[in-house]
């Protein structure tokens, strides 16, 4: 078990930054927003979802009904499905975590658990996995509680530091460009999610494509050449 | 400790995000085998949902707007000319998270 926590802590380096910062900065608007840091806390801990709780800030503060923040949050989240649906075979093995690692599976613990880890032997697999989840949570209360505690005494210009989030997703995709064999399903992420893009506008782009890149997945032949 | 709607709200995200994270694992994980074409989604899936991470991350940036454009077009290929060279995870994105900040804070 001991064996898989410094890959672990390696391998979640660059999802530290990003956590540390965003969570940083929902803590600072929590706070400036008059929420106590037990509430930061507790959504932090338990809803555990980036761009979710910043959206929810304003549905707080705006006083939306239960009905709206409950449709909000699917929309905002459906995209987890899609990492729920991959990872049920990596994942239907993985021994007692198993809830936790569902529960923690976000889109940046997803980038890092939904290839297996050259290093891990298989029968580590799970508790790298572990591992990996329950950083990636500790960066991202830590970060929140950190914003809420401390926010208002820092002056360091952190504009455009999130952008390590995007530069994860980026090596990922390359990293899985560079080993697959066929491109076919990266190429259909991409340009079923920029054709979306154009079509729906940033808000409301992310189901419609992810119901065509289903689809097209759906049809799509990988025994099929060219 | 806040009031009452607004802890309720709270909970709601909460159990709406973990059904949406649950939900594929209750379908498909019991001890019937999990069907042939939730085992290909499981395989080509990754490839296609880290494209659309990808998009989804920049989706804020128009092309018309250079002060936005430029600072993460020239980013994205610094993460991804330093990546297809090292190989490197860390460099790649420290190099180009430290390059994004100097352009949109210094030159755009």
């Amino acid at each position: 078990m001991k064996r898989t926590i410094k890959p672990a802590l390696l391998a979640t380096l660059p999802v530290m930054t990003g956590y540390l910062v965003l969570g940083f900065g929902f803590g600072i608007i929590m706070k400036a927003n008059g929420y106590g840091i037990l509430l930061t806390f507790a959504m932090s801990l338990l809803i555990y979802a980036g761009s979710m709780q910043y959206v929810a800030i304003g549905l707080l503060s705006g006083g939306a009904s239960l009905l709206t923040v409950a449709v909000t949050t699917f929309m905002v989240n459906a995209r987890h499905l899609f990492y729920g649906v991959s990872m049920v075979e990596g994942y239907r093995n993985i021994g007692k975590g198993k809830p936790y690692l569902i529960f923690g599976l976000t889109d940046e613990t997803y980038s890092l658990v939904c290839r297996p880890e050259a290093s891990i032997p298989p029968g580590e697999r799970g508790h790298y996995c572990f591992w990996v989840t329950l950083f990636d949570h500790c960066y991202w209360v830590l970060g929140s509680l950190l914003g809420a505690l401390v926010g208002s005494l820092l002056h360091f210009n952190s504009e455009g530091i999130d952008f390590a989030l995007t530069a994860l997703f980026l090596t990922v995709f390359l990293e899985q460009w560079l080993t697959a064999k066929k491109h076919a399903p990266a190429v259909i992420g991409v340009v079923a999610s920029l054709v979306c893009l154009l079509l729906f506008g940033a808000d409301s782009f992310l189901i419609p494509a992810m119901l065509v890149i289903a689809l097209l997945l759906c049809l799509y032949k990988e025994e099929s050449h060219g | 400790m806040g009031d009452l709607h607004t802890w309720l709200a709270v909970a709601v995200i909460a159990l709406v995000t973990a059904a949406l994270r649950f939900l594929p694992f209750l379908l498909f994980s019991g001890k019937k085998k999990t069907p042939k074409l939730i085992e290909k989604l499981g395989r080509v899936l990754p490839y296609a949902i880290m494209g659309m991470l990808v998009v989804y991350c920049l989706k804020g940036v128009h092309v018309a707007d250079m002060g936005g454009f430029l600072p993460a077009l020239i980013a994205c290929l610094v993460v991804g000319a330093s990546y297809v060279w090292r190989r490197n995870t860390l460099v790649s994105i420290v190099l180009g998270t430290v390059c994004y900040m100097l352009l949109v804070q210094l030159v755009f």
